[in-house]
């Protein structure tokens, strides 16, 4: 029986492709759709409920001073803070080629220690200068004011290497600005990227800054995550009647506050995805309509030699499977294979996520437009009357 | 002993609120082992008896008793089990299916047996031996003449062993000589093997190859 059903789907070979091949594009770009709204749901879990952000109550773009540091420190729960300012400069060999930097200060590391893993750094020329709970490999950036800490993506991507000499424009901060590559670091969670650049605040301030130290956000780790929602109505009530006036909020809820940003994209996504679903559901059933129109008397003849209405049913059911489900599992492990990973959005957001959740959807719908797009023409195969069928070429 | 009979057979059409009767009550007993012509004007009935006799539709009323089976009593999947183990049907325009070999063609019936694959295949093999075409297995339809395509359908009518074989114009749309070979070979099943066989023809000089002919006219035997 199986035999019939594939020899069936190979009598119109460019038809039986041309069907999967609809399948497989649109499961590829339902499940790479799907996979933006993964990647979105994958950059929320780069936060830690571990750790809080503070900001300029207004705007994230607005700085708020230095000098609000020790304040915060002193809450209650708080057990270090670190400083980190985006600054935004440009590789002059390569302008289009965006990627993320920030100005962090010492502790930083310290507060990722688990987040982030150092592959490669160069040796230190001197002793100590490396904070408690940071990487001891760090020791040759602690210890050069123009020392920078990079992604291993961004390494390979840019080709450099440890030691290299790096001058970037800035934009924000104006000038020529040289790091040397003194470390590379591998992200231990997917969402954090590997393709950032770290360098010293103090080089930032000092030379960008003209000595004023205007800070982005600080990064607060807790003594107790429980506490997080006591600790950060603590931070912002001594602001509350500064100017400026903070903004405190777990990791998680400040990635997420970027990924509001994008309002109704995600929903838009979605709609378009299903869309994409539906009109393929009508392209095959109309093929398996097409198809088994064309076969009429051929199931006439079958159910002469003693097939029952549930075998033609069964068997109708069956080709319009393997059509839609071959094309399923291309496109949605396609979509898996060849997307996942891959850096489409710069830095902004993590690498590309498609779930195996949302490839295993891929591979459902699939299901479900082979069992709907066969089911009305194995419905109208198993109910044809054999002498109706037979009439149409005897 | 009767291998069919036909009782007071009426079958009625409707075509939109028009009733259209193609068989008036017939009445009609064919022997275990005869070899029967159905002949009769186009419209007579003579598809439709036959249709009626194969299980393939239904009559209004009636009985039709074919070995010991009532089939106007059966129905859906039943009816279907029994086509596939009591009868065989050769169709004027041979209904082969194209995309399988003549072996494979031959092996449709018996996919419906819990058989191995090659059992089936062996009896397949046989029974195209059966009808001269053991050097053609692996032929598709559109490989064969027309004459060999209908000794395909032949054998895939007797692979599965039934008592009755039914033929509508089986040499309709062949030349003479391939007609002929068709018809020697309907003679052999019936002589040698005992098949009771129904040939529904137009063609007379076919027809008397039966043991015993029939006519109809308005759904009605006329002898």
């Amino acid at each position: 029986m199986l035999k019939l059903v594939l020899v069936n789907l190979f009598r119109n070979k460019l038809r039986t492709f041309l069907t999967m091949a609809s399948v497989t594009v649109a499961l590829f770009l339902f499940c790479t759709l799907f996979g933006v709204l993964d990647t979105l749901n994958e950059s929320i879990k780069v936060g830690s409920e571990s750790r809080l952000v503070t900001r300029n109550r207004i705007s994230l773009v607005q700085w708020i001073p230095m000098a609000y540091r020790q304040r915060i420190e002193s809450v209650p729960g708080v057990k270090r803070v670190a400083v980190q300012n985006w600054f935004g400069a440009q590789d002059p060999a390569d302008t289009r080629g965006f990627f993320a930097q920030f100005g962090v200060d010492d502790p930083y590391f310290a507060i990722y220690a688990k987040d982030v893993e150092i592959i490669e750094a160069s040796p230190a020329m001197a002793q100590g200068g490396v904070p408690e709970g940071a990487d001891p490999k760090l020791a040759s950036y602690y210890l050069e004011r123009t020392a920078c800490v990079v992604g291993e993506k961004l390494m390979a991507k840019k080709g450099w290497k440890l030691g290299q000499t790096v001058t970037l424009a800035g934009t924000i901060f104006p000038g020529d600005w040289p790091f040397t590559i003194r470390a590379v670091y591998r992200a231990r969670q997917k969402s954090f990227g590997d393709e950032t650049m770290f360098f010293h605040y103090k080089y930032l301030s000092e030379k960008g800054m003209g000595g004023q130290e205007a800070v982005g956000t600080y990064v607060l780790e807790l003594s107790d995550p429980s506490q997080a929602t006591a600790v950060l109505k603590a931070v912002d009530s001594q602001f509350e009647n500064a100017a400026p006036a903070t903004l405190t909020e777990t990791e998680q809820a400040f990635q997420a506050g970027f990924v509001s940003m994008y309002g109704n994209v995600p929903f838009v996504l979605q709609v378009i995805g299903i869309a994409i679903v539906f009109s393929i559901l009508l392209i095959a059933a109309n093929t398996m309509m097409t198809s088994i129109r064309e076969r009429t008397s051929e199931i006439g003849v079958l159910k002469t030699l003693g097939f029952t209405d549930g075998h033609v049913f069964t068997m109708v059911v069956a080709e319009a499977a393997v059509i839609t489900l071959g094309g399923g599992l291309l496109g949605a492990l396609g979509a898996k294979l060849l997307v996942d990973g891959r850096a489409v959005f710069g830095t902004f957001l993590p690498p590309m996520s498609v779930y195996w959740t949302t490839v295993f959807t891929g591979v459902g719908i699939a299901t479900l437009i082979g069992a709907v797009s066969g089911l009305i023409p194995a419905l109208q195969a198993s109910r044809l009357r054999i002498v109706d069928a037979l009439r149409r070429v005897e | 002993m009767a291998s069919v009979e036909v009782r007071d057979v009426r079958k009625v059409y409707r075509r939109d609120a028009e009733e259209v009767v193609v068989l008036d009550g017939l009445t009609l007993t064919i022997p275990d082992g005869a070899f029967v012509a159905l002949m009769g004007p186009s419209g007579s009935g003579k598809t439709t008896l036959l249709n009626l006799i194969g299980g393939v539709d239904q009559p209004t009323s009636g009985d039709l008793v074919v070995g010991d089976t009532n089939i106007a009593r059966l129905g859906g999947d039943a009816l279907a089990r029994w086509r596939a183990a009591s009868i065989g049907y050769i169709f004027q325009l041979y209904n082969l299916m194209p995309v399988l070999t003549a072996v494979e063609n031959v092996e449709l019936p018996l996919l419906l047996v819990p058989m191995s694959a090659a059992e089936r295949r062996r009896r397949a093999e046989t029974a195209l031996q059966l009808v001269g075409l053991g050097d053609r297995l692996r032929h598709y339809p559109r490989q064969l003449s027309g004459g060999q395509e209908q000794r395909v359908a032949i054998a895939r009518a007797l692979v599965s062993d039934p008592k009755v074989l039914l033929a509508d114009e089986p040499t309709g749309d062949l030349d003479r000589k391939s007609a002929e070979e068709v018809l020697k070979l309907l003679e052999r099943l019936n002589r040698e093997f005992g098949k009771t066989i129904v040939m529904v023809t137009h063609d007379p000089h076919a027809a008397e190859r039966a043991t015993r002919q029939y006519h109809l006219e308005k759904g009605v035997l006329t002898n």
